[in-house]
């Protein structure tokens, strides 16, 4: 039985930062378990620019982004295991995993920090009718194909799906001589963020259909054609309204998931919307020591958060380690409210904030000139004046520990608000 | 000359492949795709029916029970996975009770062992998910699931261990009577055989047509169905269909072998053999029609919807003889449900026909098994680190959603009649079979395949020679690769 004070499950941005924050606060005891060939997770496949912004406040590339965090990693001397997959987790913090070269392995961790991500919604998962040919990919597939292994994936291309990633692949495929013909969005708003909207569509003269989906897949063998239909407000083709191409591959950018099979297994709580574990302020789930960041608890816009977020994990890991986390005190609980599709963390214990928290949420719509308001047991306490709010950017609040202290309240909740209602 | 030719590696094919490999003779099986057990086979129920449903004394009655009762020993034989966990035909008045008891008077007058006819509160008490407007089930205790492409692989890769062989890509042209038996053309290739069988399924009639006047008609009727995921597999303990309609069993909800839930099928008649698409109108039917039996059944949790044809024949009983213009010719046509069940006792029956004709030696050295099968996820710890020290393929996971080893994948593309396309891995090992639908393992599979095969990755295929996954290198690849060629052409001047 190997044994580590802090076993990190991924070794993508959220456990590269998350380990190298627990190192500096004084954990040496590491361990990293990373299933792929290589630390740095899916952005070594993201090979466009645009990252670390807020973090570096430079643009990188996704494998540069990622580099330098490894980099650190290696300056640290942090243990990690590649090619390694875990096949179970238990609450008692107990880990079994398997590679070629350690063969089973049983790890005893103090504290666990979850980092496994998302994977992407599949064709099957919105039950699209129509053939199953060859050239049905998720966006991140074949970004894989494209930019790690070096192969195309088609000549004419669809996509189903406005997401970042398939926004991002629609540039990339028409860089590699594809002709990308049309952008299908079943919602009346796109998922992704607005600048690759600008950067990959429009600069492209891609056509993005918003309020469209797919309603056939055609093709024996490969696929040969698919239809677009405009949907009613219940999200329903509306007859009559079919568009046919005729294409050799179709995208599907539908959606993330957070990875939680080996979480659940664990018996920890989800969230119902985010898909992801319930967590308190210092990023650890429902069962005690075992902390969580990035992806796996909420999909992201921008991986600046996600490092964010995974020091945060990182740092409370090891204050758990060190029996300097508090379970006592004053607890409060977060609540999205009207227009709030959720709030991260879900809990907060007064007694381990520092000076001020950042509550991570998603808004369901797209909002314009808005009032976000801060309600502390129903009374508002702040509100913040709102240009343009998007369900394909996510939002953060901070509010300071002296605001929490304030009321000692125990529902802290976030709405949205139309000016002057 | 071959003494049989089997045309056709659907489930009726192999299955009889096994068997005749029993005997000493030289056969061989004819397949026109990339893979065994690729329509019909590939694509229905997965059910091991009890046998109330056919008409007593048809063929489909006399093969249905016969063919459940040899599940148990066959798929131990061939590590097939296989669970006898009974079925529910449910009730929702006193005119669907009568339905019940027809079917269990059938049932009786078939030879169906282990049933009765059970009230709404027993079936709720069972099963309780189904809807609680349910009055009253027929149990048969003897229906099952089963993983109907693994029988068939596994029936192959046996029937190929002892002696069968197998022509993949080979789609029969022609047949021409010879001196002594046939000659089959399959485009350029031929062969001659002293013996046909005729397991052509949806094609049944075209191949028989070859031979003699048509004497039957294949008309294709599509099902399509929803597989949901392993969190939602234990939805149900049985196999629950409603009352049968005109249109067959109507659509049932199952748990498959794998432990994910199935919902389906519909029924719609059709005239193209390759219309295996679903459509919003089908998918909209099993889900409206499968809510009925139990309304709270998940479908959020859908993985994937799949279509498959029935080789619905327009005599309505399976056809199973020797054609009276073609001696030596014997067509095994019309295999629609219960077929699956059915198979291995076909396959038993048309052996025996090829012994009254031709007299084949039975063979003393015949090896009922596979080789073994490995589930690394089904093994103890032990057993996981023994293996890995064994052979550390098996140490590395290839599949995330299903745990699935480098070990097994190669396994799968080795073994006789082995896997030689994604789809062919995917039915063999699951990989892609789970919630990402391949969206991390597809590469790497492909990766394997290719190199296993030795050829190029981008000519690995889906399923089909047309099915091409990747086109070409992309450029920035070709500029590399050219520039490292000019470095390495100007190192050595």
């Amino acid at each position: 039985m190997l044994k580590y004070d802090i076993v990190v499950i991924g070794g993508g941005p959220a456990g590269l930062a998350a380990a190298i924050e627990a190192k500096k606060n004084g954990v040496d005891n590491i361990l990293i378990l990373e299933r792929d060939r290589e630390l740095g997770g899916i952005l070594q496949q993201c090979i466009h620019n645009g990252f670390g912004l807020h973090i570096f406040k430079e643009e990188l590339t996704g494998p540069e982004y990622a580099q330098r965090f490894i980099e650190e990693l290696y300056d640290l001397g942090i243990d990690y295991k590649l090619d390694t997959m875990v096949l179970d987790i238990q609450a008692d913090r107990s880990i079994s995993a398997i590679n070629t070269t350690d063969g089973f392995m049983q790890i005893q961790a103090e504290a666990i920090i979850l980092s496994m991500g998302c994977r992407e919604r599949t064709r099957g998962a919105i039950n699209i009718p129509g053939t199953r040919p060859a050239g049905v990919y998720s966006a991140g597939t074949a970004q894989r194909f494209v930019n790690m292994e070096g192969y195309m994936v088609g000549k004419k291309v669809v996509i189903l799906g406005s997401g970042d990633i398939g926004l991002i692949m629609a540039r990339r495929l028409t860089l590699e001589g594809a002709e990308v013909k049309a952008v299908a969005e079943l919602m009346p708003y796109s998922g992704g963020l607005t600048r690759n909207i600008v950067q990959c569509l429009e600069d492209f003269n891609i056509p993005l259909y918003l309020s469209h989906t797919l309603t056939d897949i055609r093709g024996k063998d490969r696929v040969e054609g698919v239809t677009i239909a405009k949907v009613d407000e219940n999200r329903r083709p509306i007859p009559g309204t079919e568009m046919h191409y005729e294409c050799d591959t179709l995208l599907l950018s539908v959606g993330l998931i957070p990875e939680n099979e080996l979480s659940k297994n664990a018996g920890i709580q989800l969230d119902g919307i985010t898909g992801g574990p319930i967590v308190n302020e210092a990023m650890e789930t429902s069962v005690e020591g075992i902390f969580a960041c990035g992806n796996v608890v909420h999909v992201h816009d921008l991986v600046d958060w996600v490092t964010e977020e995974s020091r945060k994990a990182g740092k409370n890991a090891a204050r758990y380690v060190k029996k300097e986390l508090s379970k006592e005190g004053h607890m409060m609980k977060t609540q999205p409210g009207k227009g709030i599709r959720y709030i991260v963390p879900h809990t907060l214990r007064l007694n381990n904030l520092e000076d001020s928290v950042d509550l991570m949420m998603r808004v369901d719509d797209i909002y314009h000139d808005v009032k976000m308001i801060v309600s502390i047991d129903g009374e508002q306490v702040k509100t913040m004046k709102k240009r343009h709010l998007a369900p394909g950017e996510m939002e953060s609040v901070k509010v300071s520990l002296k605001e929490l202290l304030d009321r000692k309240g125990t529902v802290i909740s976030i709405a949205i608000e139309k000016e002057g209602a | 000359m071959y003494d049989v030719a089997i045309i056709g590696a659907g489930i009726s094919g192999t299955c009889i492949a096994r068997e005749l490999s029993k005997y000493n003779v030289k056969a061989v099986l004819i397949e026109k795709d990339t893979d065994v057990a690729n329509g019909t086979t590939k694509a229905n129920s997965a059910i091991v029916h009890a046998g109330y449903d056919a008409k007593p004394g048809t063929l489909k009655a006399k093969f249905n029970v016969l063919g459940n009762a040899m599940f148990d020993q066959l798929c131990e034989e061939l590590q097939v996975p296989f669970k006898r966990i009974g079925s529910f035909v449910v009730a929702f008045n006193e005119e669907e009770m009568k339905t019940l008891q027809e079917l269990y008077e059938k049932g009786l007058k078939n030879g169906v062992p282990d049933m009765e006819i059970i009230s709404g509160e027993q079936v709720l008490a069972m099963e309780p998910n189904l809807s609680p407007s349910i009055v009253g089930a027929l149990h048969a205790k003897t229906g099952g699931i089963v993983g109907p492409w693994e029988l068939a692989i596994a029936a192959a890769e046996n029937a190929v261990d002892n002696g069968v062989e197998i022509k993949l890509e080979s789609q029969v042209t022609n047949i021409e009577k010879i001196e002594g038996g046939y000659r089959i053309f399959m485009g350029a290739e031929q062969l001659d055989t002293k013996y046909v069988i005729n397991c052509a399924g949806l094609y049944a009639d075209e191949i028989h047509n070859m031979v003699a006047p048509p004497a039957f008609k294949i008309l294709p009727r599509r099902g399509q169905y929803n597989i949901f995921d392993k969190s939602v597999g234990n939805f149900v303990n049985k196999v629950v269909f409603p009352c049968p309609n005109e249109f067959g069993k109507g659509v049932l909800v199952a748990p498959t072998v794998h432990g994910n839930l199935l919902v389906g099928p519909d029924a719609e008649d059709l005239e193209d053999r390759t219309a295996l698409n679903t459509t919003a109108h089908g998918l909209g039917f099993i889900r409206d029609h499968s809510v009925r039996t139990a309304e709270k059944i998940p479908f959020n949790a859908i993985i994937t919807a799949f279509a498959g044809l029935r080789a619905r024949p327009d005599t309505g009983d399976f056809i199973i003889e020797e054609v009276q213009e073609a001696k030596g010719f014997i067509d095994v046509a019309g295999i629609e449900s219960p077929g699956l069940t059915a198979a291995p006792a076909i396959a038993v029956y048309v052996v025996e026909l090829l012994q009254q004709m031709a007299g084949f030696e039975k063979k003393d050295n015949f090896n009922p098994h596979r080789r073994e099968v490995v589930h690394f996820m089904d093994l103890t710890n032990e057993e996981k680190a023994a293996m890995i020290q064994k052979d550390p393929r098996y140490g590395r996971i290839i599949c995330r959603c299903e745990n699935i080893t480098e070990g097994e994948i190669v396994d799968v593309i080795k073994r006789s009649a082995g896997a030689r396309t994604v789809d062919g891995v995917k039915r063999r090992a699951r990989p892609g079979s789970g919630r990402c639908q391949g969206g991390f393992c597809g590469p790497r599979v492909m990766e394997i395949l290719a190199r296993e095969m030795n050829i190029e990755i981008v000519d690995v295929v889906k399923d089909s020679r047309a099915s091409y996954i990747l086109t070409e290198p992309t450029k920035q690849t070709a500029i590399t690769e050219e520039t490292m060629e000019s470095v390495a052409a100007s190192k050595e001047q």
